[in-house]
């Protein structure tokens, strides 16, 4: 095979039937907080460990929301907990106690 | 279904196409890519069909591939296109036929400006004086090559030699047909049937002999889009496309693909090549890619024409098969001979694809 230098990307579709509505709703009972995130990226931005790893709270929130959980805890496994995202979100959401909360439901830890 | 109401909607995805006496502008990209497309379109048009084609050696790039690459200002952009127009009229012309898909989506959005911005228009004006020394006009009629051709469509088939027919079984070719994305997305009115129901490939195939594929990707980009390619690190975003694109054809087996724009048939032809030879996929029948030719080069195929004379050796995918079903003679051996005999020199082989 010849390598050109670039090649297919994979494909960015998401499948939004894969969303599971009662285990979101599990979610939003323990933590309300999670309806209010506009996905600004705040807590994206002041990431200590988002600087060296792919975690960011915003593309998991919005993974959960497109059906992938597996790739929500996959960007909060190196979560440090350290809670910077917290003092800077406009909306003041728990974002420590909203990290812990999908842990445990969609990770059944 | 009440006919007459029909009738009446679709009334309004059609477009004004004069008849005759034509100020033609040639495409900075197709005359390198697909060379004879444009020589057989003024062919036809000229001599086979008689109407008035004027062109001039003094027209320059309507300036698109840097407008949409962000590297020159608007105004230039408009000044360029002011040009443009302003030979048209010191010629005695009024209508502007335009022979690429992206020149021919700027003229409307800069005619749009002018529209709603006079004061622009003004400026533009100002600027055309100031430059060139000519006088500032607009196009009665602002019309691409494919209209023109698709209003012909019945004159060609009147003439034709071969139908787009597989003259083995009798069955029409299947024909996928793509139309640029600035032809009629950007301007539904401007296009022959809309951005819903672009027609005017359809039309052609139709008058010709073919069927058309309908297939779920038909309306998705080819995969061009500018700095997607331009830039080597985004080639993988211009591929994929292109890629989901024949995934989703492939099922239907068609024949060939039909174009009116420069860089789709360049795109769909190239990226097939890159895709079989970094992949090992290809998607036409035992191991051969899938055709994909430009308007002029099928009309020029339908009215008898020479595939070699058409240019269809510039093509990255082989052609051979799709002569073969409509029955058009050819010699291998004269296939990369140019004009007066004179070898223009052969491709390399590809590993995966015939």
């Amino acid at each position: 095979m010849v390598d050109f230098g670039f090649g297919l990307v994979p494909s960015s579709r998401i499948n939004l039937d894969l969303f599971d509505k009662q285990k979101y709703e599990e979610l939003a009972s323990v933590e309300p907080d999670v309806r209010k995130c506009m996905s600004c990226g705040s807590c994206t931005a002041v990431c200590t460990a988002g600087n060296f790893v792919t975690t960011s709270l915003r593309e998991a929130i919005e993974s959960i929301h497109n059906g992938q959980p597996g790739k929500a805890l996959e960007m909060l496994g190196s979560c440090q907990l350290c809670g910077k995202c917290a003092m800077v979100c406009p909306r003041g959401i728990n974002t420590r106690h909203l990290i812990l909360s999908i842990n445990k439901i969609y990770g059944k830890i | 279904m009440i006919y007459e109401g029909k009738q009446k909607i679709w009334a309004d995805y059609q477009k004004e196409i004069p008849d005759d006496h034509y100020f033609y502008v040639r495409s900075c990209i197709r005359q390198s890519f697909f060379p004879a497309s444009e020589a057989t379109f003024l062919d036809i048009t000229r001599n086979r069909l008689g109407k008035d084609i004027f062109e001039t050696e003094h027209h320059t790039t309507c300036g698109g591939i840097a407008y949409h690459s962000d590297t020159i200002p608007q105004e230039t952009v408009m000044t360029i296109i002011a040009r443009q127009f302003a030979l048209m009229a010191k010629n005695g012309y009024e209508n502007y036929v335009c022979s690429c898909i992206t020149s021919f989506g700027l003229y409307c959005e800069t005619m749009e400006t002018w529209r709603e911005f006079p004061e622009l228009e003004a400026k533009i004006r100002e600027n055309l004086w100031k430059t060139c020394k000519l006088d500032f006009a607009k196009p009665k009629f602002l019309i691409h090559a494919s209209d023109l051709v698709y209003k012909y469509r019945n004159l060609i088939a009147k003439q034709a030699v071969h139908k787009l027919v597989n003259v083995h079984t009798g069955q029409p070719l299947r024909v996928v047909e793509h139309i640029g994305c600035h032809y009629s997305k950007m301007f539904p009115s401007k296009g022959v049937g809309g951005a819903e129901y672009p027609y005017v490939l359809v039309g052609m195939i139709e008058a010709w002999g073919g069927e058309i594929v309908d297939y779920p990707e038909r309306r998705h980009c080819c995969g061009f889009g500018f700095r997607q390619y331009f830039i080597k690190g985004n080639r993988g975003y211009s591929i994929s496309n292109t890629h989901k694109k024949f995934e989703s054809m492939e099922p239907f087996h068609p024949d060939f693909i039909i174009t009116n724009c420069p860089g789709c048939p360049y795109f769909m032809d190239r990226w097939q090549y890159v895709i079989a030879e970094s992949t090992g996929k290809t998607y036409g029948k035992d191991g051969h890619g899938i055709p994909v030719l430009t308007y002029e080069e099928v009309a020029g195929l339908v009215m008898g024409y020479d595939p070699w004379d058409l240019g269809l050796q510039t093509h990255q995918v082989g052609v051979e098969p799709l002569l073969d079903k409509m029955g058009i003679e050819y010699d291998p051996e004269k296939k990369y001979l140019g004009k007066g005999g004179k070898d223009i020199g052969q491709p390399e082989p590809c590993i995966c694809m015939k």
